[in-house]
C-alpha cells in the first residue's frame, strides 16, 4: 500500500466509517472533493462487526430506495462487510484508522480537530457519523492498552483453555463471562458488592455456574494495572485492588464491558446544542443535517435514525448539501405515496406546509422532524359516522387533525362529551398511561387524520420542549376528567392544570405515607399503586389501584391525617392536585363532593371486608398467616405484575404437570413455546410461570429496529414478521419471557398419533434464522390463549391486574377440593 | 373471578348431565320390562347398548381431543364430562346387560370397561391429592436442580470424607454410590429406597464422632451437616418422583384397557348382530 500524504486542510473530515459514514465518503469520493474519513478502531463498521458470526442484516424500511454508491440489501454479516470492504478500496475511500478524535472546535474560518495522537486537522466541513454503540468506556488505568485487552467479545468459541478476566459485572459483562465458562477460566472483578444490576436470569447462571466451579469473582475490586509478562504462561498480569489489598491475576486476556458512554455529553463539548434538557433528546438539526455550529453535519443513529439504510442515504445526501446541491431526500417518493390518497395533486413540501398551517402542534416541528413523523404515520381519510377508536381499545397512536370534526364520548351514554376540530388533536392519553382508550371517537364530517405511533410522539416530545409543555397540560386536563368522571367547566380545568403539579414514582416509592398531613389528591395517570394499612404491626395491602382513578380522597374528605400508605407498585406518574385547591373546587361542584363521598363509603366499606378476611384466614391458621389475600396480592406484584395487562398464573394445586399448555403453545406457535411453565416464583399454590404478561409499557418495545413490536386491539403485545433478530428485545424483558427461535411449520399429527400422544417431526429448515418469539395471546386463534384451554384442569388461568384482586381474594382458605368424583 | 376445577365446572353441568342420565336409563328400564325378563337383546337392551357404544367411542376420543390443539372450546370440560359420563357409562351398561354374566365375550367387554373406570377413579384421585402435595414438596426447585445440588453434596461430602477414618469414609463412599433416586417402577411407586445408604450413613454417622482428632471433629461436624442436607433432597427427589409416578400410573392401565374394551366391544357387537 503506497502512503497516502495528507494535507492537513481537507474541504470534508467525515468521522466514523460506520455506515453513513462510509456513505458519505464513497459519494465525496464519486464527486472528487477532498475529504477525509477517520475510524477510531482498526477496521470500518465497527458496530455491525460486533454482530455474532452469521447474523443476518436487515435492510428496512423495505419501501425506501438506496440512492448511495454504497452498495447494502439485506444479507449476511460477512457478505455485508466484505461489499462494504470492497467499496473502500474500489472508490479508494481516504480512510485513516485507529484515528481517535480528542476534541472537535470552531475557528472562526474553519473546524478543527484533535486527533488522539496530538496531530491537528482542519476543515470547512466535519460530517459527524459516529453512531451510538460505538463509545464504549474504556479501561482507564496504565498498561490497558496492550493487545490482551479487549472490549467486545465476538465469537466466545475462540478461547479454549484461557484464564480470562472479566471487568465489569453488569449484564454484558455477565453474559460475555457466562458464554467463556465450560472451556475457559474465568474471574469477573466487579465494582460493586454484589450483581444486584443483572438480570435475575443471568444472576442465577451465574451463582450456578460459581457453584460449580467454573467461574469466580471479586466484588468491590478495581483494576489498577495490566503488566506484560516476558516469559512463562500468562502474556498479562492484572493487578486489581480488593478490599483486603491488591490482588495479582495472571491471565491470558481481559474482557471489559464498562458500558457505553451517552453521547450527548460528548456532542455538548463539541458546543452542539439540544432543544431539551432531556438526556435523550436528539440534537437540534437543520433539514440539511446542520448542527447549531455552521459546518458540522451530524446524520445516522447520532442523529436519531438508527437503520442502515437511512444512514447511508444520509451520507449522499449531506454531501450533496455540502456541495450546495439541494436533492430531494431520499424519502420524497414515500412521502407521495402517502399523501396520494390526500392532495395528491400538489406537492409534498406543499402538503407538509398545509399540514404545519393546519395543526399547530405540529407547526412546532422542524421540516425534518415533520417529515419522520408523517413518514411513520398513517394519512386516514375517515367518513362521517366512523369510529376512530372504541372505548377500552387498546391501542397507543396519537391523532392530528387536518381536516373535519370528531364527536367524543367518554362514559358510556350517548351524550356527546367532547368534539375535536381541525387543528387539535385526540389520543394523548396513549402517550402517557399505556391503558385501554378512555373514550370513543367517531367523524363527525369528511376528516383528515394523522395517525402517529407512540414511540414516534415520544421521540419528538423528548426533543420538543414547546410540544411537551402543551401535551403535558392537556393530559393533566384529561386524567382530571377520566378520575373525577365529571365534567368542569373550561375555566375550572385550565385553573386545575395549571396549578396540578405532574409528580414521577419509582416502583416501590410511597405516594404518602399512613399518618401524613393530607396534601392532595392523586389522579394516577400511569402506571398502579397499591393502598396498604399497619395492621397488627403488619402491612396489609387493601387494595390495587390501577391508572385512571384517584388516591387520597378519603384525608380530603373526612380534614384527618392519611388513613393508609399509598405505594407505586411500577413506575407511577401522578398528577397531584393541591388540598387547598381540591377543597374550593369541591365547595364550588356539589357533583364532584358527591362524587368523592360515594368513594369514601366505598372504600370503608370494601377495607371492613378485607380486613375481616385477613383475620379469618390468620385465625383459621390452615395455610399459615402468610396466605392472607394481602400478601397474596404483595407478591403478585413484586412480581411484575402490577405492570401487566394480561398474566397467566398457575394454580399448583390443581395442576397435574402434564405440560399440554407448553405443548399446546409449540403446536400453534411454530414449534416453540413461549410459556415456561415449570419456572417462576410459587406464593399460596399460586405460580407465576415464564410467560409474557403484556405490560402496560412493554420493555420489549423500547428498541426494536425496525419497530416490529405492536399492541394489538384487545392489548396483545406481538412481535411481526418484519423481527430482525437482533435480540434487543429478549434484553429488554425484565421477566425472560422473549426467546430467540427457529420458527417452523408445526405438522399436525395424525389421528393414531394424537390418540397415543405420539408428536411428529417437524420439517426443519437446516440454517433457518432465528427471530424473537413471545406470547401473543394467540391473538390470531378463535377461542382465545391455546395454554388456557388445553389445560385439562383448569389450573391455567389469564388475569389482568384488576381481576387479580377479586382472584386473590376468591383463593383464601382451603379451595373447594371433593372428596370424591362420583359422588 | 370464581374458579372451578374439574368436578364442579360449570356448577357441576356433567355431574347433573350424568345423573340425569341414570335416571333416565332407569326409568326405561323399570318401566319396559320385556316379557322374558331384561337382557342385551331386549328392545331396551339395545337402546342402551347403543347410547352405551356411542359413549364408549366418545370417551376414547378425549384422548385425540386432549392434544387437538388448534380445536375449539376447553379441554377442562371435556375432562369433566369425561369423569362425569364415563362413571354414569357403567350404570348404564350394566342396565344393558340385565345382570346377565357367563364366560364370554360380552361380559369380558363389560368387565374391562370397570377396569377403565375404576382407574380413571384412581387418575381423579391422583388429580386432586398430588398437585398440591407436589408443590409443597417441591416449591420452587425443579427436579434437576436438586439432582445437581445433591451431586454437588457427593462431592464435596466425599472430599471431606477422605480425610476421615477409613470406617466413615467408607460409609460416606457408600451412600453416595449406592443411593439411587428412582430407579425401577416399583420404587418410584413407593418413593424411598429399602434400607436407603443415605439415611443409614446419617444414622451412623451420629454416633461416630466420638474418637475422633479435634481437627477431624470439625470436619465431621462439616460433614455431617452436609449428609443431613443432602439426606433431605433425596428424600425430596424421591418424594418428587414419586408423585409424578403416580400422577401417571394409572393411564397405563386406563389407555391399553380402554383399547381392549374397544377391542371387546367391537367383538361383543359383531358376535351379536352376526352369530346371535
Amino acid at each position: 500500500m503506497t502512503k497516502v500524504i495528507t494535507p492537513k486542510h481537507f474541504n470534508t473530515i467525515i468521522i466514523g466509517a460506520g455506515p453513513s459514514g462510509l456513505s458519505a465518503a464513497a459519494r465525496a469520493s464519486e464527486r472528487g472533493i477532498s475529504y477525509l474519513l477517520l475510524e477510531a478502531e482498526q477496521a470500518p463498521a465497527s458496530t455491525i462487526r460486533s454482530y455474532q458470526r452469521g447474523k443476518h442484516v436487515m435492510a428496512e424500511p423495505r419501501g425506501l430506495p438506496l440512492r448511495s454508491p454504497l452498495p447494502f440489501a439485506a444479507a449476511l454479516r460477512e457478505t455485508v462487510l466484505t461489499n462494504w470492504e470492497k467499496s473502500i478500496a474500489d472508490y479508494k475511500i481516504n480512510v485513516r484508522y485507529g484515528a481517535k478524535v480528542f476534541g472537535l472546535h470552531r475557528t472562526e474560518k474553519c473546524h478543527e480537530i484533535e486527533l488522539l495522537d496530538g496531530e491537528i486537522l482542519t476543515a470547512d466541513n466535519v460530517i459527524l457519523a459516529i453512531g451510538v454503540q460505538g463509545n464504549l468506556r474504556k479501561l482507564d488505568i496504565p498498561g490497558a492498552d496492550v493487545p490482551q485487552v479487549q472490549y467486545q467479545l465476538d465469537d466466545p468459541m475462540a478461547f479454549q483453555n484461557e484464564t480470562i478476566v472479566v471487568v465489569g459485572g453488569g449484564d454484558s459483562g455477565v453474559e460475555n463471562a457466562l458464554a467463556l465458562t465450560g472451556r475457559n477460566r474465568i474471574i469477573i472483578l466487579n465494582r460493586a458488592e454484589d450483581f444486584s444490576n443483572c438480570k435475575d436470569s443471568n444472576l442465577l447462571q451465574l451463582t450456578e455456574a460459581r457453584k460449580k466451579g467454573a467461574l469466580d469473582w471479586l466484588l468491590q475490586t478495581k483494576p489498577k494495572l495490566i503488566e506484560q509478562n516476558a516469559k512463562g504462561e500468562f502474556p498479562i498480569t492484572i493487578f486489581a485492588e480488593t478490599p483486603e489489598g491488591i490482588e495479582r491475576i495472571p491471565c491470558h486476556r481481559v474482557i471489559a464491558r464498562l458500558g457505553a458512554l451517552p453521547s450527548r455529553p460528548l456532542l455538548e463539548s463539541f458546543g452542539i446544542s439540544f432543544p431539551t434538557d432531556d438526556l435523550s433528546a436528539l440534537p437540534t438539526l437543520s433539514t440539511h443535517y446542520e448542527s447549531s455550529i455552521p459546518g458540522l453535519y451530524i446524520i445516522g443513529a447520532l442523529a436519531g435514525y438508527p437503520l442502515i439504510k437511512q444512514g447511508i442515504n444520509q451520507g449522499y445526501e449531506v454531501i450533496e448539501y455540502i456541495l450546495g446541491n439541494p436533492v430531494e431526500p431520499a424519502d420524497t417518493a414515500m412521502l407521495r405515496e402517502k399523501f396520494a390518497s390526500f392532495c395528491s395533486d400538489r406537492g409534498v413540501d406543499d402538503v407538509l406546509e398545509k399540514i404545519q398551517k393546519n395543526v399547530p402542534l405540529l407547526a412546532m416541528l422542524n421540516r425534518l422532524q415533520l417529515r419522520e413523523l408523517v413518514l411513520e404515520s398513517n394519512i386516514l381519510l375517515p367518513k362521517p359516522g366512523e369510529v376512530i377508536f372504541k372505548r377500552n381499545d387498546y391501542s397507543t397512536t396519537f391523532y392530528s387533525v387536518v381536516e373535519g370534526e370528531l364527536d367524543i364520548w367518554i362514559d358510556n351514554d350517548d351524550t356527546i362529551d367532547d368534539v375535536v376540530k381541525a387543528g387539535e388533536f385526540f389520543g394523548e392519553m396513549a402517550l402517557v398511561s399505556g391503558r385501554r382508550r378512555a373514550g370513543t371517537v367517531r367523524a363527525r364530517t369528511n376528516c383528515v387524520l394523522i395517525e402517529t405511533p407512540r414511540r414516534v410522539m415520544q421521540k419528538l416530545i423528548n426533543s420538543v420542549q414547546s410540544m411537551r409543555t402543551i401535551l403535558n397540560e392537556v393530559a393533566i386536563k384529561s386524567v382530571v376528567q377520566i378520575c373525577i368522571g365529571v365534567s368542569l367547566s373550561s375555566d375550572e380545568l385550565n385553573d386545575l392544570a395549571k396549578h396540578a403539579t405532574l409528580k414521577s414514582f419509582a416502583a416501590g416509592e410511597d405516594l404518602f405515607h399512613e399518618g401524613d398531613e393530607a396534601d392532595g389528591l392523586y389522579l394516577i395517570q400511569s402506571g398502579s399503586v397499591t393502598v396498604s394499612r399497619m395492621i397488627g404491626g403488619k402491612e396489609v395491602v387493601l387494595f390495587y389501584v390501577a391508572a385512571g382513578n384517584y388516591v387520597g380522597e378519603m384525608s380530603l374528605v373526612s380534614g384527618e391525617p392519611r388513613y393508609a400508605t399509598v405505594r407505586a407498585a411500577i413506575a407511577t406518574e401522578a398528577v397531584l392536585i393541591d388540598a387547598g385547591r381540591m377543597r374550593d373546587i369541591i365547595a364550588r361542584n356539589p357533583e364532584i363532593r358527591g362524587a368523592l363521598d360515594a368513594r369514601f363509603l366505598q372504600h370503608l366499606q370494601e377495607q371492613e371486608r378485607r380486613q375481616q378476611l385477613g383475620t379469618a384466614s390468620e385465625s383459621a391458621g390452615a395455610l399459615g398467616s402468610q396466605a392472607t389475600p394481602s400478601n397474596l396480592i404483595s407478591f403478585l406484584i413484586q412480581q411484575g405484575v402490577g405492570e401487566a395487562t394480561d398474566v397467566l398464573l398457575i394454580d399448583e394445586s390443581l395442576c397435574i404437570r402434564c405440560n399440554h399448555c407448553e405443548q399446546a403453545c409449540a403446536d400453534t406457535h411454530g414449534g416453540a413455546t413461549r410459556l415456561d411453565r415449570d419456572a417462576g416464583p410459587i406464593y399460596a399454590n399460586i405460580r407465576v410461570p415464564t410467560s409474557c404478561r403484556h405490560c402496560e409499557h412493554p420493555h420489549c418495545m423500547k428498541d426494536c429496529p425496525p419497530d416490529a413490536i405492536h399492541r394489538a386491539p384487545h392489548g396483545e403485545v406481538y412481535i411481526d414478521d418484519s423481527c430482525i433478530g437482533c435480540g434487543n428485545c429478549q434484553q429488554n424483558c425484565p421477566y425472560d419471557v422473549i426467546q430467540m427461535a427457529v420458527v417452523h411449520e408445526q405438522p399436525e399429527p395424525s389421528l393414531w398419533q394424537m390418540l397415543l400422544g405420539i408428536r411428529p417431526k417437524p420439517d426443519i429448515e437446516e440454517g433457518g434464522a432465528k427471530v424473537a418469539v413471545k406470547c401473543d395471546m394467540c391473538k390470531d386463534i378463535t377461542g382465545g390463549p391455546v395454554c388456557v384451554r388445553a389445560c385439562p384442569v383448569g389450573a391455567a388461568l389469564r388475569v389482568n391486574p384488576e381481576e387479580l384482586l377479586s382472584y386473590a381474594g376468591s383463593s383464601t382458605g382451603e379451595p373447594r377440593l371433593l372428596d370424591s368424583d362420583e359422588s | 373471578m370464581q374458579r372451578g376445577n374439574i368436578f364442579d365446572y360449570k356448577n357441576y353441568l356433567y355431574f347433573k348431565l350424568a345423573v340425569v342420565m341414570i335416571l333416565i336409563a332407569f326409568a326405561a328400564f323399570m318401566v319396559f320390562e320385556p316379557a322374558v325378563g331384561h337382557y342385551g337383546g331386549s328392545w331396551i337392551g339395545y337402546g342402551l347398548g347403543t347410547i352405551s357404544a356411542l359413549m364408549v367411542l366418545w370417551m376414547a376420543w378425549y384422548g385425540v381431543r386432549k392434544r387437538r390443539y388448534r380445536s375449539a372450546g376447553t379441554t377442562q370440560g371435556w375432562l369433566s364430562a369425561h369423569i362425569y359420563l364415563g362413571t354414569a357409562l357403567t350404570v348404564i351398561v350394566t342396565l344393558h346387560s340385565g345382570f346377565h354374566f357367563g364366560f364370554n365375550i360380552h361380559t369380558l367387554a363389560y368387565g374391562l370397561l370397570l377396569v377403565v373406570v375404576v382407574s380413571g377413579f384412581f387418575g381423579n384421585y391422583a388429580y386432586m391429592i398430588y398437585p398440591r402435595q407436589m408443590t409443597e414438596n417441591m416449591g420452587e426447585d425443579s427436579l434437576d436442580g436438586l439432582l445437581l445440588r445433591i451431586a454437588e453434596a457427593n462431592k464435596l461430602a466425599r472430599q471431606i470424607a477422605l480425610l476421615m477414618p477409613d470406617d466413615i469414609n467408607n460409609i460416606v463412599t457408600h451412600a453416595c454410590q449406592a443411593t439411587h433416586i428412582g430407579v425401577g417402577i416399583l420404587e418410584q411407586l413407593r418413593g424411598f429406597q429399602p434400607n436407603c445408604p443415605s439415611a443409614l450413613a446419617v444414622q451412623k454417622l451420629t454416633t461416630m464422632g466420638n474418637h475422633l482428632s479435634t481437627e477431624q471433629r470439625k470436619l465431621h461436624r462439616e460433614l455431617y451437616s452436609i449428609m443431613v442436607r443432602r439426606q433431605s433432597l433425596v428424600k425430596r427427589a424421591r418424594q418428587d418422583l414419586m408423585y409424578r409416578s403416580r400422577l401417571g400410573f394409572w393411564l397405563y392401565f386406563h389407555v391399553p384397557f380402554a383399547i381392549a374394551l374397544l377391542v371387546a366391544m367391537t367383538a361383543h357387537i359383531i358376535a351379536v348382530f352376526f352369530y346371535w
